[in-house]
């Protein structure tokens, strides 16, 4: 049904709608709205048949989904940022042990400097942590990613975690097709494990697993995202088929054909990528964009196709591996390792700095122009950090850095 | 009106089995216990923990017909039961991390009750795993009074990683971080945690606490934690002979020591009041139970700094022990 819904709230519905049968809670800023949502829906009695725990951490959220998902349950949880440092050790543990728990991650920035508005450092803080992460780029596709979602982790055995920028995503209020239960029940079989904790069948599950045996344990990890990455494509034209729109996938190419310079990018910032792509085309520049909606399993070969003719890829990334530059970039790279395109990394929106399409579009029409160098941060206030940098290198005891920054960039703001 | 029972094992205040009606038998001695910790595993020779493992938990099979899941914190029990690809359990057991397995617990409960099971859950691990680092996790499980009752096998000390000292190491212990050296060696006085009383102020249902030197008790009190619903507590003193630097053979004896200096009060409370407590019938001096642990060595070396002070502080916690929970028993008072 079309709603005009918060983002939260959408995905809140869309995940009831799958039937979870135990959901841990614990809050943070942006995720907070999903689990109050659901914890509603469960105590009006829309949602049956299900636990909701309200925890002491995310530690511990995260663990009962461990405890509940080897148990048999299909379980759920949401976090962000620190919550998802918090829960970290829990994370690659959920994955070594193969459950299919699904997770929404409110994508926002890790501190310090403590800030609760939207970049992907969080996600990237767990990419090898063996989970499938999807990014989703609008909330239509967010609540289409859940439901996916639950039928990839279960049929893999695999825990995958659901992308979704905070406040852009979570927090916005838009049309949004909430999905009727018959569909999703048709598009979403019951939890049927590959492994559960069952007194009358007693196994043992979280052994010790030495040299002999571990390589091949994290070998058969690896093998499963490698079976995701057939599964996720066929997954999507089979909700397609279901629900009549096309969600999700490995990859998303826009305008593509004939693109000498295309923008790479993951999540929401699609939207204005995509408008600054319609503007430039609109005049005359050959400009594409490639939308990642999978990050793990990376599709290297997926993305390596939509790029071989673009002589230019500028990655936009809202991360930053700090002392090397971008993470996503090096992924792209690493897609067209042998071949002579030029790939830049342009680092942006770090900790909620708006993407404007303005600064977007001087940067593609500057690579355009003559060669930039790399590692790019777009709008990042050059004279504040020349002014700091400075600072630090007069005094010794220059004082945190955070707060001088914010000095100066008040007294700009005054000025 | 119960007739009390006079015959003991030699030196031991221990009813001999044979002596009782079947019914109050141990579940060791029946021919149908589950075994559910059963032999081939790599623990050290007199390991408690181990003892205290199989009996707790084939206790609780008993009383849960078998339909039961047991979670199990990182440490020892958890290493030298699962070997990969061997494994000791024969009942459903999952080991996840060092520090969760009381929240992992509360995930296999609520699965269970969403799905209309009867399944019983036990969470357990060492004194590191519950009174350090999966305090949280323990402390949350109780507070929402779910459904698992969490078993603590107190070594007193990080044995796993080499006999570290954690919140439950007693004062004076020489452990691999709390050497015995210096002008205080050992651990220091006045640190650690009172896990059973700390359990208590939630107002859980049940808490109790047990030794490897009643085994008949140790059961008992097990099976009463299964007869209850909600969050329920058990610590089991376990000698740890590598650890505490103790013979094999005197991992019982150990664990009576503990008992009868007052050191470790044996007890059982319902809802944040104790309901019962097991009095001593033959006092000794701590010294008594301390002098054959080498963790405690230095405390009975006749040029060793502070070491009779050592000794009167560690008394005068038994006696402030003994004090707190009456633990005197009339025959043992008069004399
Ligand atoms: C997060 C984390 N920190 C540290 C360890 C290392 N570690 C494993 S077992 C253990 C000690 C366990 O001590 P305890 O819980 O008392 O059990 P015991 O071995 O004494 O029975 C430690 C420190 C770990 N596995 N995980
Ligand atoms: S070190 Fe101690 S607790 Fe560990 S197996 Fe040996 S005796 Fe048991
Ligand atoms: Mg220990």
């Amino acid at each position: 049904m079309l709603k005009q819904i918060e983002g939260s709230r959408a995905m809140a519905e869309a995940i009831a709608l799958c039937r979870p049968e135990v959901i841990c809670a614990y809050p943070i800023t942006p995720q907070t709205h999903i689990v109050e949502g659901l914890g509603e829906l469960v105590r009006d009695g829309h949602l049956t048949g299900c636990e909701f725990i309200n925890v002491e951490s995310e530690f511990a959220a995260l663990s009962v989904a461990i405890g509940a998902s080897a148990a048999g349950a299909r379980s759920y949880t949401a976090t962000a940022s620190q919550g998802l440092l918090f829960m970290m050790e829990a994370v690659y543990n959920a994955s070594g042990l193969g459950l299919p728990i699904v997770m929404t991650l409110g994508n926002r920035a890790i501190g310090a400097p403590i800030n609760i508005w939207n970049d992907h450092s969080d996600a990237m803080s767990v990419r090898d942590a063996g989970w499938i992460m999807l990014f989703a780029e609008t909330n239509q596709e967010a609540v289409d990613l859940h439901i996916q979602a639950f039928r990839l982790a279960e049929e893999l055995s695999c825990p995958v975690m659901v992308n979704v920028d905070g406040f852009i995503l979570t927090h916005a209020v838009e049309r949004v097709d909430v999905p009727d239960q018959a569909r999703v029940d048709a598009y979403l079989p019951p939890f049927d494990p590959v492994q559960v904790l069952d007194p009358a069948e007693p196994l043992s599950m979280g052994a010790m697993v030495g040299p002999d045996a571990f390589m091949e344990v994290r070998y058969l990890a690896h093998h499963k995202q490698m079976r995701a990455l057939e599964r996720i494509p066929e997954l999507a034209a089979e909700f397609r088929a279901v629900f009549g729109r096309e969600s999700g996938g490995l990859v998303r190419p826009y305008r593509i054909d004939g693109a000498d310079t295309v923008v790479v990018a993951m999540g929401s910032v699609m939207g204005t990528v995509k408008d600054t792509v319609d503007a430039l085309r609109d005049a005359g520049h050959a400009v594409g964009a490639l939308n990642l909606c999978a990050f793990r399993p990376f599709p290297l070969d997926d993305v390596r196709e939509a790029l071989l003719g673009a002589r230019r890829v500028v990655v936009l990334e809202k991360a930053l591996a700090v002392g090397m530059g971008g993470i996503l970039a090096s992924h792209v790279r690493m897609a067209l390792r042998g071949f002579g395109n030029r790939v830049y990394t342009l680092i942006a929106g770090l900790g909620g700095r708006p993407i404007t399409g303005d600064s977007l579009a001087d940067f593609l029409r500057k690579v355009e122009r003559e060669p930039h160098y790399d590692v790019h941060f777009l709008d990042l206030k050059s004279d504040v950090v020349e002014a700091e940098i400075a600072r630090m290198e007069r005094t010794r005891r220059a004082g945190p850095i955070a707060e001088n920054v914010l000095r100066r960039v008040g007294a700009g703001r005054a000025s | 009106m119960t007739q009390t029972v006079k015959f003991y094992q030699t030196g031991t205040l221990t009813v001999g089995n044979r002596l009782l009606d079947s019914d109050k038998r141990t579940v060791q001695a029946s021919r149908n216990r589950s075994n559910a910790l059963t032999c081939g595993h790599r623990a050290c020779q007199g390991c408690g923990e181990a003892l205290g493992a199989r009996y707790a938990i084939d206790a609780a099979m008993r009383a849960a017909n078998r339909d039961l899941v047991c979670v199990n914190a990182t440490g020892c029990l958890e290493v030298f039961t699962t070997p990969y690809p061997e494994t000791s359990w024969q009942v459903a057991w999952l080991h996840s991390l060092f520090g969760n397995a009381a929240a992992v617990a509360s995930g296999v409960a609520a699965a269970m009750r969403v799905k209309g099971k009867a399944t019983r859950v036990i969470a357990q691990g060492g004194d590191g795993g519950t009174t350090d680092i999966g305090f949280g996790c323990l402390s949350g499980m109780f507070e929402r009074n779910d459904d698992v009752l969490y078993i603590c096998y107190d070594n007193e000390a990080y044995m796993n990683t080499g006999v570290q000292r954690s919140s439950a190491t007693p004062p004076a212990a020489r452990t691999a971080t709390t050497p015995a050296v210096g002008a205080a060696p050992g651990n220091v006085f006045g640190t650690g945690k009172n896990l059973p009383r700390i359990a208590m102020a939630h107002g859980i249902p049940y808490v109790a606490t047990a030794t490897v030197a009643d085994l008949h008790d140790l059961e008992a009190k097990v099976t009463r934690a299964m007869g209850l619903h909600g969050a329920r507590y058990i610590h089991i003193l376990v000698p740890c002979p590598l650890g505490w630097g103790a013979a094999s053979h005197d991992t019982i004896r150990l664990s009576r020591l503990a008992v009868e200096s007052g050191l470790f009060p044996l007890f059982e409370a319902e809802h944040g009041e104790v309901t019962a407590t097991t009095p001593i019938r033959r006092r000794v001096p701590v010294a008594e139970y301390l002098k054959p642990q080498k963790r405690f060595a230095h405390l009975f070396r006749p040029d060793a700094p502070g070491a009779q002070e050592a000794l009167d502080r560690l008394q005068a916690m038994a006696d402030a022990n003994i004090r707190r929970f009456n633990l005197l028993s009339a025959e043992e008072a008069v004399r």
